[in-house]
């Protein structure tokens, strides 16, 4: 299939980019990497009358540490991502992440502003962004936002960004000493959506669990904390902490949806299994050097 | 000749064209006012057309052509080739569906053929085709084989009583009852074999070329056979044969799914005719998925009969099969390699019992193995099934059941007589290669790890080049180079390196100097094409003869050029000789005198060219065993294939590099088959895996290195010796790797895991398996 006629645009700025989002709003579609959205269009899935193409606009771009926060602009590529010091330094878990996105192809193209927009269920960095607790930063004529990932994703592809706003940047705070983060996720092959997933941050001394901060992606319309489980590991050592009872808050906290890769039980049962692996790494992290 | 000798593991000749982006394949071929073709497929898996209203269509910018089945009908063309011949149970004959180009007023499956919109541009005509009003009645849809002879099922075909095409019959029906009569163990077991598609790298794709000028259809094409599927064109077009001209280029993957020819080539050729310019069609991706015919898929019951002893008495097998919505060409074929279903055993009786069911799906056609490896699915997992039960090493009860090389030919109680093979060394070779003695002690190492550890074994044997013919001609040129002329077409195997291979070995050339040619019917005699794992046998075996033939004339040349008799010429490397003189001449020299009469002998014809044809009634049986270990992540499913060891028996190996290249290939796509492919329907018969995003394929991380080693057993009936070797290491890979999986999981007391074996299905044995 091809994709339908649409008009396209190109703006050279930021201002210019707002404005047309402002004019055109539903009926325009933002192209980044395009790897996702070239395929609906040429599947015919989505039919946006307007593609503005955000490529040249160079205040979208780039990683840097800024006010104590790593700013990632939106049109970076993952593969940058992938490859920054800054990341590998300041954002383990990123740094981990990051090769389970896609392919190498793709990751070429695929910018991280795209995946925090499109904010897929199964996608590896909208529950990074999540677990670390950072912001999400969008723009529009109407004024500029920062919103805390807890609040950005709202349900299945569904964000807190308006169809006038633009994904402008994420600002990330630095792992702090004394913190681990841990990335782990399931799929069919490695570079597949994941079936289940999770990132994880957390402050573990001697075992014991602080502030964790475990969010659930792959199995849910979109990432999740585990906020009971986070609750009842707290303070807690590891693996003192009973199974059970970790499982009976992930039970609480979690409410799979299936598709063809696996059923609601199916998954409930590995995001269970990866939260013990990841509690696990989390502690042995923490105690190696 | 060094190098490129009979057995080197001569790189392709192919592969520095095709890596660098030189290979020529249909979408390549571009003509001057070529316009573009779109087909409109069913959104429906079954409906009745009420209407098709093409007005808006087109008049839609850039179109040149709508056309339905009532444009189809009006043309006054045939149906597409629809085999017959079987009989149903009852001994009618096996129901035969029409099968337009284009539908008129039913749709059949989700991707039917319903309009053909050709365009300037193929966006032009996509966008044209969304304007084609038609107003569907849904009608209920079967799709899955199981329910589809269910009585009460949606008919596909009005008048085919309960969906059945055709049924087949092997074996011996009264022996075998009376085997199982006295036997002490009676094994049974049903096997879902699931539905997969080639996914071919290169997506099917036809230029339509109808010259007003000379009346004359040309054709450029993906295929397997030039000469056959000409022949199909020219009896659905009703024109003479020589007013067809088919045009093969680069074919990238067929695996029995471009076999035959498919609806959008006359499409392109009627819709070129009318406007008067060639037309292009080339297929997506997703149309792949939605319009390729489909491979597999069929519902087996097994028995196994056996003695106390564990000699097996007796074999039942009754199969369901899928044939999809119409009757493919070649599909039928997979009822020829039931043959299978023997194994490499004695046992003294069988019977094998198949019907054939319509469905609202893809039809389906051979895919690589067509039948053999679903066959050997069933006899090699059976064998390990009856020794579970019996409490027996499922390689002592192999080795007990095996045909012994002292028994050979051997007469095996469904279809064939194998003539050689040495089955219980091939199988002693593997087990050494796969240290199999040591296998608990790394079983055990797994368990430490958390993972749990499986060997799983099979010794498969199929029939390869069934009886048949095939052409090849040798032409030096009047400057003694040379072109081959194939009559079997590649579609990534290696044609042209093996065959100048071959000829070079035997006439002592220079392969730079070779030109390989195939695929075009204007310069092609024969064609009877790839297919069944038949190329290196009957195309290699005519490009012997040719090799023989040109030999016998050149040395009546040299003779007469040196002043001897024939029969005082050598011939070797290229060179002619004799004791009787030191003069020598090279075979190129001979050449350019063959092309000069009066360097001739008085009554020899000039040139050195020859036609061969290797024609024979009988086949052979590549052989081999598989040995697979896998290691389970309990708590996921999660499967890894930690090691992969083949011995095979394709006889005479022509090529060891290609020929890895084969049974790896072949190892792939059966461990896809049995670990993640398939090809998946939901109730209403809409496909749900229509993309690489939901069909997994297998990547190089899901397969380890593969140990191959062959012990060549050559064969008489073909005089290179050589077996098939196309289809075999897909025959091997689907049970060894189900074997492995269940051994891995027999100890939480899993019996058998249906393919695909995903995490999922994997995790949900176990869970079954500790319900009790
Ligand atoms: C084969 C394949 C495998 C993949 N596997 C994975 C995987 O395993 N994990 C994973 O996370 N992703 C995967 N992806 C998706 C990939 O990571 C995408 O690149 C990413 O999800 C979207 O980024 P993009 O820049 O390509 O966005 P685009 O495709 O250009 O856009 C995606 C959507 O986001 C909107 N958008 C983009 N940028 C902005 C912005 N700045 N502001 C507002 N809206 C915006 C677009 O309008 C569009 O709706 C895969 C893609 C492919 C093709």
């Amino acid at each position: 299939m091809k994709a339908p006629r649409f008009h396209y645009v190109r703006p050279e700025s930021l201002d210019a980019t707002l404005g047309l989002l402002a004019e055109y709003g539903e009926d325009a579609r933002i192209l980044a990497g395009g790897q996702s959205l070239m395929p609906t269009l040429n599947m015919r899935l989505s039919q946006p009358k307007v593609l503005i193409d955000i490529n040249r606009i160079e205040a979208l771009k780039g990683i840097a540490v800024h006010d104590g926060m790593v700013r990632i602009g939106a049109l970076a590529r993952h593969v940058e991502v992938m490859n920054s010091p800054i990341v590998a330094e300041a954002l383990p878990l990123i740094a981990e992440a990051m090769p389970h996105v896609a392919h190498v192809a793709v990751r070429n193209r695929g910018t991280f502003g795209g995946s925090i927009a499109l904010a897929d269920p199964s996608a590896e960095m909208p529950a990074c962004i999540l677990a670390l607790g950072a912001s999400v930063v969008v723009d529009g004529v109407r004024g500029r936002r920062t919103i805390a990932a807890d609040d950005f994703f709202i349900g299945l592809y569904e964000t807190a960004r308006e169809p006038d706003e633009l994904l402008v940047e994420v600002l990330l705070p630095p792992q702090k000493p004394g913190h681990v983060s841990v990335f782990m996720e399931l799929s069919r092959r490695h570079g597949d959506f994941a079936i289940a997933g999770i990132a994880c941050h957390a402050r573990v001394a001697g075992g014991v669990i602080n502030d964790a901060r475990l969010a659930y992606f792959g199995s849910e319309a979109k990432p999740v904390l585990g906020t009971r489980t986070m609750a009842i590991l707290n303070g807690k050592a590891w693996p003192t902490a009973s199974n059970e009872v970790v499982n009976a808050a992930l039970d609480e906290d979690l409410d799979p949806i299936g598709n063809t890769f696996g059923s609601p039980a199916t998954k409930l049962h590995l995001q269970k299994v990866l939260t013990r692996r990841v509690l696990d790494a989390a502690v042995q992290r923490a105690r190696a050097p | 000749m060094g190098e490129f000798a009979i057995g080197q593991g001569v790189p392709r000749f192919e592969d520095p064209r095709l890596v660098r982006g030189g290979g020529r394949y249909v979408d390549d071929v571009a003509l001057p006012r070529m316009a573009y073709g779109y087909v409109l497929r069913s959104p429906h898996a079954h409906a009745r057309i009420r209407s098709i209203d093409t007005g808006k269509a087109k008049a839609a910018p850039g179109v040149l052509a709508v056309l339905t089945g009532s444009d189809w009908e009006a043309a006054g063309w045939r149906d597409l080739p629809v085999p017959g011949g079987m009989k149903r149970r009852d001994g009618s004959p096996s129901y035969k569906p029409r099968f337009p180009a284009l539908v008129k007023d039913r749709v059949r499956w989700v991707g039917d053929y319903v309009a053909f919109v050709v365009g300037e541009t193929l966006h032009q005509a996509a966008d044209a085709a969304e304007l084609i009003e038609i107003d569907y009645e849904p009608l209920p849809a079967v799709t899955a084989t199981a329910n589809a002879a269910v009585p009460g099922a949606p008919l596909v075909w009005d008048d085919c009583p309960g969906n059945v095409c055709f049924a087949r019959f092997e074996g011996d029906k009264t022996a075998t009852d009376a085997a199982f009569a006295r036997a002490d163990h009676i094994v049974k077991h049903r096997f879902v074999i699931n539905r997969v598609t080639a996914a071919t790298m290169e997506p099917r794709g036809a230029v339509g070329d109808y010259n007003v000028a000379d009346g004359r259809y040309t054709l450029y094409a993906v295929l397997q056979r030039a000469q056959g599927y000409r022949a199909e064109l020219a009896q659905v077009l009703g024109v003479p044969e020589s007013m067809v001209r088919v045009v093969a280029g680069d074919v990238g993957g067929s695996f029995g799914m471009k076999s035959a020819i498919f609806n959008e080539n006359p499409l392109t050729l009627l819709a070129s005719k009318l406007i008067g310019r060639p037309v292009k069609w080339t297929g997506t991706r997703s149309e792949a998925f939605l319009g390729d015919a489909q491979g597999r898929d069929n519902v087996t019951d097994a028995e196994l009969a056996l003695d106390k002893d564990g000699n097996f008495l007796g074999l039942r097998v009754k199969s369901l099969v899928n044939a999809g919505a119409y009757l493919q060409p070649g599909m039928p074929a997979f009822t020829g390699n039931l043959g299978t279903l023997a194994g490499v055993y004695k046992t003294p009786a069988s019977h094998v019992d198949v019907t054939v069911v319509f469905s609202n799906t893809n039809p389906m056609r051979p895919y690589r193995g067509n039948g053999r490896p679903e066959a050997a699915y069933v006899i090699e997992r059976m064998v390990d099934l009856a020794a579970d039960e019996l409490g027996l090493d499922p390689y002592e009860l192999r080795r007990l059941n095996m045909i012994p090389p002292e028994a050979m030919p051997f007469k095996t109680s469904v279809t064939f007589t194998y003539d050689c093979g040495e089955f219980e060394k091939s199988m002693d070779i593997a087990l050494k290669m796969a240290d199999v003695n040591s296998f608990e002690k790394r079983r055990a190492a797994a368990r430490k790890r958390g993972k749990l550890r499986g060997i799983g074994l099979s010794f498969t044997i199929e029939r390869a080049a069934a009886g048949g013919f095939e052409g090849a001609e040798i032409r030096f040129d009047r400057s003694g180079t040379v072109t081959l002329v194939s009559g079997s077409h590649s579609q990534g195997q290696g044609h042209e390196t093996v065959f100048k291979q071959l000829v070079c070995d035997r006439l002592g050339l220079d392969p730079n100097e070779v030109y390989y040619l195939q695929g075009d019917t204007d310069q092609v005699f024969f064609g009877e094409g790839t297919g069944g794992s038949r190329s290196a046998t009957m195309a290699g075996s005519a490009f012997h003869l040719a090799s023989e033939k040109i030999v016998v004339k050149a040395t009546q040349i040299a003779a007469h050029l040196l002043k001897l008799e024939a029969a005082d010429i050598n011939f070797a490397d290229g060179i002619f000789s004799s004791a009787k003189t030191n003069q020598t001449l090279t075979i190129q020299e001979v050449a350019r005198a063959a092309a000069d009469p009066s360097k001739l002998p008085k009554d020899m014809e000039a040139g050195l060219v020859s036609n061969a044809v290797f024609d024979t009634d009988t086949q052979n049986f590549p052989n081999g065993c598989h040995i697979c270990e896998v290691e389970i992540d309990e708590d996921t499913g999660e499967v890894e294939i930690v090691d992969y060891n083949v011995v095979d028996d394709v006889g005479t190996v022509l090529n060891p590099l290609l020929l890895h290249g084969q049974i790896d290939g072949g190892i792939a796509q059966g461990l896809g088959q049995v670990l993640m492919e398939d090809i998946r329907f939901d109730a209403d018969g809409q496909l749900l895996t229509g993309s690489f995003m939901d069909y997994a394929m297998p990547r190089a991380r899901n397969t380890p290195a593969f140990h191959v080693e062959s012990n060549p057993v050559p064969t008489k009936t073909n005089p290179l010796g050589t077996k098939g070797a196309g289809e075999a290491g897909c025959v091997g890979a689907m049970p060894a790797v189900a074997n492995a999986l269940v051994d891995a999981l027999s100890v939480l007391g899993v019996k058998h895991v249906e393919m695909p074996a995903t995490p999922e299905r994997i995790w949900r044995s176990i869970q079954e398996a500790r319900a009790g």
